[in-house]
This record gives structure tokens, sequence and C-alpha cells, in this order.
């Protein structure tokens, strides 16, 4: 569904990816593993197109995405959870969602702002009050759920369990489980290896902008030193 | 009583169009960040239109109908605008659509003079609503109370479109993070075209709309434009209702001023800003704008690093050029050098502070001007000797800046710029509206030189040594501790703060040295002219500084210098043409759009990658 070939992004002269390739199969629930700086973040904005690589191809759906502008690429059907959730402060959460809303699209399940609700009871007590009034578990509630009124084909989420109570961690984790059940295709970028164990089916782990391990959780149990070489548990 | 009553009727209804204008540009601010200078020129378009197609449509529908066309038509103007000139720029630093938007301004005013010549039109009377109505006894032009009844709707109308709609919420969400928006599939570049499409729809409708009252002229879009700041920035910026209030009390104001102090009818829009200011420094109903709250990172600044051999090899060249330059030039090519080197110092000044300082002034002309007049108004009044006088508009022009900036300061960002101007129009006004000292617009003559400075020649070198040395001292200052602490102060406020830097004190400090040095360059223009006129306060003096420091290049040292030698040159040759401004303003679009570093910085990128490709070809 999409395969990334040989991407290399900068910010200004630093280089950051470096020759990255990876795919994500629809359905699967992939995790992007590594250090604080590794490059994940950049990962997820270079397939998004707002850090533009400066060669190499995202290919989506058999089109390749470098140059197109993000909106064109969101329309494509990637969806964008930003780590730093970036909702809409002076907007109320309805609002938030309408923002996110596109058309129904055939390869995709498609959300309603009531299904979105069920899956987030705490958005629908809230969903007339501005989103600078929600707490930070809340507000991450609210990034997945308005990206996901774009009904995407493959959801990009950035670090999702940062920041947020433990107990709320648990929350997401289901959330993203009952999501890929729901048929959605997701890649998350972590630090945190339990949490990455218990929603993805497959790891990825990069450091210094290179891939070093792409396999199952199982495959990555039987190589210790690469945890412990580009992780830090 | 009811006269008084009828007065703030009158007040009402003028407010109506200003409301118009106002909510236009706070549109237009919010959501692309940015400042329209040209927003009175798409006011101005829309009285000619309006003034046009009614003579074509006739009785009441026709009249209505043409108001409601005029909007659609300049919307379509605008949006050409928007697509041709803005697009291409978004990505460029900061305010630098600014000067653009100055070309814009410049190639309507031309184009609106060839269309519709020199000649001031009338408006025609709204059909069926000519006469009076009388309330309390007084006399009420049935068409303000038409306007009156009209303005609640009008405001309706824009809350429900923005609060309401998707439009509204798309917009509402740019202004806060546009980047964010475009990631979830919205096409920004439509986005913005739309939405200044429709403020500058919003801006011709108040033109049209005043048209029976007033009329169309070419010097409107200049006339408005102070106005039309002073009430977004009263209301606070991207406040619907706030603008509306400030439209109101701005235009309430003004007519009980005519009325009561017609003496002061210019300063008293500007005090009442200042004052709405200090108190609340984002405007009535705005809210505090905090800095990359946007989502816009722009690239990572390149330290200034003081010139290598070569570039000290070059600036001596061009010393020794202009030192030897009265042995070969006519008197003529003096005095524009003289003129060049005066307005190269003024920009140099505003250079400082906004390249350095991350400043930008909107008032800069308050100490070129002050100077000048500081120094005039000694001579003038008091026969103070040249010498003394001299030394007197640097100092001025110095407090002022301090005075100034002592309020200024407080503020940041599109704020900071908008109390700038407030000031220096307050400055201006008194100039034109204090006849017993200033002489208004007669102007201040008679201001020569002393005798062993008169002469084109000796005064030639007087201005080279005092504008060079103001320029060096400049630089000295941004390579001095000091100048380490501006720009940390720039670049990051909170971090400076931490290292033990008063930054408010360090900026004050600053727009004081740029006020001096600005002054200085009043002081000389001054006696080389042997005038002043308000003209040199005015915004347009202003905003020629601020052309001069972008097209040159914010980010490089030269910038400011580069850009007045640029422009004083092709406005000399150009103001010999017709249409010279339109000329003007395609040459100021074209090298924003060509030139996105500044014409420095993009010799510099040139002048990098001719060496660079070469050095690889050697290797």
């Amino acid at each position: 569904m999409l395969s990334v070939e040989r991407i290399n992004s900068y910010y200004g002269k630093a280089h950051i990816l470096d020759d990255l390739s990876f795919e994500v199969r629809r359905g699967e629930v992939v995790a992007l593993l590594g250090r604080n700086g590794a490059g994940k973040s950049t990962t997820m904005k270079s397939v998004m197109q707002l850090v533009r690589p400066r060669d190499g191809a995202v290919m989506f759906q058999g089109r390749n995405l470098v140059g197109d502008p993000a909106f064109r690429v969101a329309k494509a059907g990637l969806g964008y959870v930003p780590e730093d959730r970036r909702i809409f402060t002076d907007l109320t959460v309805l609002e938030n969602l309408e923002v996110g809303r596109q058309p129904a699209r055939r390869d995709a399940p498609h959300w309603s702002v009531e299904q979105l609700f069920q899956i987030f009871p705490n958005l629908s007590e809230r969903r007339g009050n501005r989103g600078k009034h929600m707490s930070g578990g809340e507000q991450q509630m609210l990034t997945i759920a308005r990206t996901l009124m774009g009904n995407p084909a493959l959801l990009l989420l950035d670090e999702p369990s940062e920041g947020i109570a433990p107990v709320i961690v648990e929350q997401m984790a289901r959330t993203i489980l009952q999501l890929k059940a729901e048929g959605l295709t997701v890649m998350i970028s972590e630090q945190n290896l339990h949490f990455a164990r218990a929603v993805a089916d497959r790891a990825i782990i990069i450091e210094g902008g290179q891939k070093k391990f792409d396999g199952t959780f199982a495959e990555l149990e039987q190589q210790p030193e690469i945890r412990d070489a580009y992780l830090s548990v | 009583m009811a006269f008084f009553f009828a007065q703030f009727l009158t007040g009402l209804a003028n407010a109506a169009a200003l409301f118009l204008v106002a909510s236009g540009l706070s549109l237009i601010f919010g959501v692309t960040r940015i400042v329209n200078f040209a927003h009175g020129s798409f006011y101005m378009l829309g009285a000619f239109v309006g003034v046009t197609l009614m003579e074509f449509l006739p009785g009441a529908v026709g009249f209505w109908g043409a108001i409601v066309l005029t909007g659609l038509v300049v919307g379509l103007i605008a949006a050409v605008v928007e697509m041709v000139v803005l697009r291409p720029i978004y990505r460029a630093p900061e305010l630098f659509q600014l000067v653009a938007t100055f070309g814009v301004i410049l190639v309507i005013q031309d184009l609106a003079l060839m269309i519709w010549g020199a000649e001031d039109r009338l408006g025609p009377r709204a059909p069926g609503l000519r006469g009076v109505w009388r309330i309390f006894g007084e006399p009420v032009p049935k068409y303000d109370i038409i306007l009156i009844a009209m303005t609640p709707f009008i405001l309706f109308a824009l809350w429900y479109l923005i609060t309401r709609t998707r439009l509204g919420v798309l917009v509402r969400a740019a202004t806060q993070d546009r980047e964010m928006v475009g990631a979830l599939g919205v096409n920004q570049a439509w986005l913005f075209t739309g939405v200044f499409a429709l403020g500058s729809a919003l801006a011709a409708w108040g033109g049209a709309l005043q048209l029976p009252k007033g009329g169309a002229d070419l010097l409107m879009d200049f006339n408005i434009i102070g106005a039309v700041f002073v009430v977004v920035v009263i209301g606070g910026m991207g406040s619907l209702p706030g603008a509306f209030i400030a439209a109101v009390l701005i235009s309430v104001l003004n007519v009980f001023g005519v009325t009561y102090l017609p003496q002061s009818t210019l300063v008293l829009m500007f005090v009442v800003m200042a004052i709405v200011l200090i108190i609340r420094p984002y405007g009535l109903l705005g809210r505090e704008e905090v800095a990359g709250e946007h989502g816009q990172v722009g690239a990572p600044e390149t330290p200034i690093r003081p010139y290598g051999t070569r570039g000290r090899m070059v600036v001596t060249a061009l010393l020794l050029v202009l030192a030897a330059l009265p042995f070969v030039a006519d008197q003529f090519l003096l005095i524009l050098t003289i003129d060049i080197l005066i307005f190269a110092l003024f920009a140099a000044s505003l250079h400082f502070i906004l390249g350095s300082g991350g400043l930008v002034s909107f008032g800069h002309a308050a100490f070129f001007g002050g100077g000048a007049y500081a120094a005039a108004l000694l001579v003038f009044h008091t026969d103070t000797p040249m010498e003394l006088a001299f030394l007197f508009a640097p100092l001025a022009a110095g407090l002022l800046a301090l005075g100034i900036g002592w309020f200024c300061i407080r503020l940041s960002g599109v704020y900071f710029a908008m109390l700038t101007l407030a000031f220096s129009q307050l400055v201006w006004s008194v100039a034109f509206q204090w006849r017993g000292l200033t002489r208004g617009d007669d102007g201040l003559i008679n201001i020569w030189p002393a005798p062993w400075l008169n002469g084109p020649v000796t005064y030639y070198y007087f201005t080279l040594i005092l504008a060079v040395g103001g320029i060096l001292v400049l630089r000295h200052i941004i390579h001095a501790p000091f100048g380490y602490a501006l720009r940390a102060g720039r670049d990051s406020p909170r971090q400076a703060e931490a290292m033990g830097i008063d930054v408010k004190r360090v900026q004050l400090v600053a727009f004081a040295i740029a006020g001096v040095m600005a002054g200085l360059a009043g002081g000389i223009f001054v006696f080389a002219k042997g005038s002043v006129f308000p003209t040199e306060l005015e915004i347009a003096k202003s905003f020629d500084a601020l052309i001069v420091v972008f097209l040159g290049g914010v980010k490089t040292l030269a910038g400011g210098v580069v850009g007045a030698t640029f422009l004083s040159s092709v406005e000399h040759w150009l103001t010999r043409l017709e249409y010279w401004r339109l000329v003007l303003g395609l040459v100021i679009i074209a090298v924003v759009i060509l030139m996105p570093e500044g014409i420095v910085g993009s010799l510099r990128s040139l002048w990098a990658r001719v060496t660079g490709s070469k050095s690889e070809v050697s290797k």
C-alpha cells in the first residue's frame, strides 16, 4: 500500500533521513521505533510531504507522492496525526472535526462524527468545548478523531503515547486495535517498546535516519543486541 | 441635545463603510498573515467601479445592483492579484509580502488614473433616498439612516459566515495553523485566494456604499488605510465585533472632532489608538499573538559575518569613487548622490532595528522628519546658528524615539508595527495641523547651511562623511556585544533573558540609536533642500524606507544601503515618465517575486552558486 523507496530528507544542511526504504501493507499495524532524534517524525513528515525528500520515492497505491502539496497527499488517503497534536485551540471539538472532514473513500473505513464519539466517549461529552480547555489525553483523542474524519486508508500516528497518563495510554492501545479491526492500516512511531508490541504486527527500527531492523516482534526478541543498541529500554 | 444625537447618527453612518473595509483587512491578515497595505486600493477601486456601474445601471435596482456587482468585480481582480503576486511569495520571509502589496498600490494608482482620469468623481445619490428625515427636529440624510440600519445585518452576515459555515471554520483553523489545515486535506492555496478575494470585496463594498456621501478620487487609498489600520488594531486583529466597535468609536469621534476640535481631527484617532494599546496591548477584543504559533518555521538564520578582505576592498573602492565624484560629476549627479546618501543612512537606521532587532517599525519617518523639523524649527523661529540646530536634529529624534519606543517596545510583531505607525501619524498630524508652529503644508523654508558649508561640493563632502560615518557606526554596533544581545533578543527572547540580557531595554536603546541616525539623516536632508514639509513625516516616507530595506535584503547588512541606492536611482529616472508609478510598482513586484532574499541576498546566492560550480569543475 505504501512503499518508501530510498528517500533522503534534510533540515537545512542536516541530513536526517539517509536512503530510507520500507513498506506498509494493507491491513497491518507497523511500528516505527527508534530513539529521540532517530528520524521518526521526519519519516512521517516526509511521507506527508510536510518535509520534502530531496530524492527517492514515496509510492502510495501506485502513485509517487514526492513533490505533491500536503493537501493532495491527504486527499490521496493518508491521514496524519502530528506528535505535537496541533489541534485548533480556538475551535470547539465539533469544529475541529469539521476541519478534518473529507468525502468517503471506497478503499477505507468511513467515519461519522457519531461513530467517532462512540470510539472516543470523552470527546462526545465535550463536543462544544474549545480545544484549549481540554487535557492532554483529550487533545490526543481529538487529533486522532480529527484525522479519521478524512476517512484515510492509511493512518500515520506520530508518538501517540507521548506525554499522556498511563491509563490513557492503555485506552489508546485499545483504540488502535479497534481501528485495525475496522480495516484501517496504521503506522505509528514510538519510543515505548511495550506499547508498540501491544498494538503492532511488525517493527521497523531506525537510527540516524537509516533502517536497522525490519521484522516481527518475535524476530526482534531473538536479537536482543539490536534492541539494546537502538532502543533505550 | 438633538444636534448631538444627529451628529452621533452621522458617525454611525460613516462607521458602516469603515467597518466593511476593516473587517476585510482583518480577515485577510488572520488567514494569510499578510499586512495588506493595498487594501485601501481595493476600497478605491470599489468606489470607481461603483460609480461607473451606476452610470450604466438606472434606477434603484441599478444602484443597489451596481454595489453588489462592484464587490464581485473587485473580488475577481483581487483573486488575480493574489494568484499572480502573492502566491509565489508566501514562503518568503515574514512581512516580505508587505513590499509586494506596496507595489500593488502603485500599479492600481496608475491604472485608476489611466482608466478614470485625474478628476474627482462625485458619487450619485441613492434613488429614492435623496432627502432628509427629521429626527428630534434635526435633518438626517435618509441614506445615513439606511446605512445605519444595514450595518447590523452586515455584521450578522459576516459573523454567520465565520462562525457557522464550513468556510468560516476553515478560515479560523487556518488563522491558527495553516500547515495543519493543509495536512488535513484542505487546499490552502484556494482558501487563501478565496479569503483575499472576499476581504477585498468587502473593501470594495465599503467604497461603493460611501459613494452617495463622498465620491471617488485617487487619494482615497491612502486616506482610508490609516483609519482602517487604526480600527483593526483598536478592535483587536482578527476580531469582527472588535472591528465593529472600533469603527463606530472612530467614526463617531471623527464627527465630533470635526465639530468641536477642528484643529485636531487627524491626531484624535491616533491618540485614541495609542491609549487603547497602552491599556490593552492587543486591542479591545484581540488576543495575544504567540510567536511560532502558526506552525511556520523559517529557515535558520545564517549569522552575519564581518566582511572579509574582498568585501573590504569593494567598500574601500566604492568610498574612493564617492570621494572623487565631485571632480568628475556635474551638479545634478552630486545632488542626486546627496539624496541617495541621505536615504541610505535613513534606510540603514531602519535596517538596524528591523534586521538585527527584529523590530518592524512602520513609522520610521517620524524620526527622519522629526530630526528635520527639529533643526528647521530652531532656525526658522529663533535664528539658531546652523551648526547648533544641526546637532539638535539627531538629539531630538533620539529623544523622540526614546519616548515613542517606551510605549511601543512593550508590544511585538504586528502590534508593534501598528503602534509605531500610529505614533508617526501623530507626529505627522502635529506638523500638518499645528500651523502656528510648523506652518502646516506650507512647510518651513529658507533653512540653509552655514556659509562655510554652502555650495554643492562642500555640502556633498559634509553629507558623505556623516552618512558613511553613521552607517559605519551602525555596522560597528551590530558587531559589538550590544549587537549580539540585540540579535539574541530577536531570535529567542526567553533564552536571552535567562542569560541576563534585559531584552526590552536593549531593544529600547537600539530603537533610540536608530532614531538618532534617522534624525541625523533628516538633519542633513533639511539643510540640503533648504526646506521641510509634512510629506517627510508621511506614511509613504516610512514605507519607502521599509521597501528599500526589504528590497535590499533584511538578512544582509548592506541591504539597506543597496536598496536605497537602487530605489533612489530608479525613481529619479522613472519620474520623468507619465505613468512612473505603474512601472515602479511592477519593478518592485518583479524584484519581490524573482529575488525573495532581496537584491543583496539573491546576488550572494547567485555568487555562491557560480563560485561553487566553478570549484566543482576545477576538481
